[in-house]
């Protein structure tokens, strides 16, 4: 066992599969880090993945992680850079081979370990579970999955830091998983890096916020903060966020040096509250970290330090993301101008209504919303205003439905208000909408017992 | 005297289901005791009345001189199901600004 190091830097390079392409590259080559973490998995993602698979066996991951490791894995081999990723999606394994096809054509053959963490996938298994008394009720509404079995898309559990541990300690320079919570691709390396067991509660729980403040990219660096917003220098250049751990279970928040953004107390503070619930009880599979125990301090320029932590034992279950088909829904838009344009659009979005009302079309909800007016702020947002001096108004009216001949139905009777509805219309250069059919998530809740993760070697 | 949110406070949105939570941040931790006091639960919900189908919870960090509040039933189900723009519940954190609050002098 080599010896421990005084601190260990994990990199956030992706808050989701989309975010700014060239945070990992600039992560790896801005200064000194030991791992890159990437998170690629939203809930509806896993659904896309599995039918992109049912299609085609080799696919069902993230696409854009192989071609992020073409740019970046010389620079991994070179500096010992170690990566951790969910961009397996519902196929790591293809998503690995292709990840070593990659190294081979850059010379990196037999240079390169790449770790694949499975066994979250529970789409085979869902049956079994089921006839096994596992019945998956539904966590808002209490219903058992054998409601919508005949429609489920993707079934996965998420799996925690261990498998990732797991990966590293057999060698594994590029982790490549399935359904991992993202807090757990950050977790993972610090108990690798430290040693930390299974059960120092407290570092756990200390490397699960470390996760959750970086799980998100520049979210925790200057992106999208309120506070002071005006202030933040150079987003156009903005630094993603990099963990200093230390092996007590501290850890400081900061970014490379000559970066844009910023990181300080009130930014990393929005960034803890982003999708809390009780803050007293953050539930992981590896453990539970309580958020009201969470001390920050400013120790330096765009240097945030974490301490305090407190954490305790993981529960005994773990969490199902499950995507099933819902229906369809369309969402059509027009511009209405001054003057009176708020009036205009009001004025037909009641046509419309009523026309759809005379086709007799059944809607499981009709949505209407006046953008530039209170499609974000409701009607708090016309409190204080006088709407008739309102430049410009977007009508955006979205149905949804289990019929999709309604849906479709629907779509037709947007254009014609153009020629047949209130004046000083435009903003239909888009042409009709288009449905979409609604994949819909079903969160549950498995026993631990259940769920055996594997980890699978790949040499490049 | 009535101050606006927006002037004590900063706030970070986001969603779970179709729950969108808030966390409402003291910008000066010395403003933290009046936000505890006057931003509660019911007043929260009274204030997005029309806007979420469900209760309003609230969550105490004093520690991060922070609010945190779960507004169920806020985004029209929430995720790929709803119709909203902010099926995300983005934005939900600077409508909770547009509150007013009372301020001594």
């Amino acid at each position: 066992m080599s010896a421990r190091p005084a601190t260990v830097r994990v990199a956030g390079g992706q808050g989701f599969w989309g975010d700014w392409l060239e945070a990992p590259y600039r992560q790896v080559t801005g200064g000194p880090v030991d791992y890159l973490m990437m998170d690629y998995l939203a809930e509806v993602t896993m659904s896309i993945l599995q039918k992109q698979k049912s299609r085609d066996a080799t696919r069902g991951y993230a696409t854009d992680f192989v071609d992020q490791m073409e740019r970046i894995l010389p620079t991994l081999v070179e500096r010992g850079i170690k990566v951790t990723a969910n961009a397996g999606g519902v196929n790591p394994r293809a998503c690995a081979m292709a990840v070593a096809d990659v190294a081979r054509r850059l010379g990196l053959a037999r240079k390169l370990t790449i770790g694949v963490v499975s066994g979250d996938d529970l789409l085979g298994r869902l049956d079994g579970l089921i006839a096994r008394g596992h019945d998956l009720q539904n966590l808002d509404t209490g219903r058992p999955l054998h409601d919508v079995r005949d429609r489920v898309l993707s079934a996965n559990v998420y799996l925690g830091a261990a498998p990732v541990v797991e990966a590293l300690q057999r060698g594994a320079q590029v982790v490549i998983t399935g359904r991992v919570t993202d807090t757990g691709l950050t977790l993972g390396p610090l108990m690798h890096a430290f040693g930390w067991p299974r059960d120092a509660w407290d570092r756990i729980a200390a490397g699960t916020v470390a996760g959750h403040i970086i799980e998100c990219g520049a979210q925790a660096s200057g992106g999208n903060c309120l506070s002071d917003w005006k202030t933040i220098p150079n987003l156009a250049a903005v630094g993603y966020p990099i963990v200093e751990a230390r092996a007590d279970g501290t850890f400081d928040l900061i970014k490379h040096p000559g970066t844009g953004g910023r990181i300080d107390v009130a930014g990393v503070t929005e960034q803890l509250v982003y999708e809390m619930g009780d803050p007293r009880g953050y539930i992981t599979p590896d453990g539970v970290a309580d958020f009201t125990t969470i001390q920050l301090s400013q120790v330096g320029k765009d240097r945030v330090r974490v301490s305090g932590v407190r954490g305790k034992p993981a529960t005994d279950k773990l969490k199902v993301s499950i995507a099933y088909f819902y229906g369809y829904k369309a969402i059509g838009t027009l511009v209405y101008a001054w003057p009176d344009a708020l009036e205009k659009a009001r004025a037909a979005d009641r046509i419309l209504r009523q026309r759809l009302d005379a086709l007799g079309l059944k809607f499981e909800a009709i949505l209407s919303e006046f953008v530039g007016a209170n499609a974000t702020h409701g009607p708090l947002a016309l409190q204080d205003i006088d709407a008739a001096a309102i430049p410009e108004v977007q009508l955006r009216v979205g149905v949804r439905s289990p019929d999709k001949a309604a849906v479709d139905r629907f779509t037709r009777e947007i254009a014609p208000l153009i020629l047949n509805g209130p004046p000083s219309v435009t903003g239909f250069a888009g042409g009709r909408p288009k449905p979409e059919e609604v994949v819909a998530y079903w969160p549950a809740l498995i026993d631990k017992k259940m769920v055996e993760p594997s980890v699978e070697l790949i040499e490049a | 005297m009535k101050r606006q949110l927006v002037e004590l406070a900063h706030a970070r949105s986001g969603d779970k289901g179709d729950t969108a939570n808030v966390g409402l941040i003291a910008k000066k931790a010395k403003d933290y005791p009046l936000l505890v006091k006057q931003v509660t639960a019911a007043r929260v919900a009274r204030h997005f009345r029309g806007m979420i189908t469900g209760p309003v919870e609230r969550f105490e960090l004093p520690n991060l001189h922070a609010l945190n509040f779960l507004l169920h039933g806020a985004l029209d189900g929430g995720g790929t199901i709803s119709l909203k723009t902010d099926a995300q519940g983005k934005v939900f954190s600077t409508a909770l600004l547009r509150m007013e609050i009372e301020v001594k002098r």
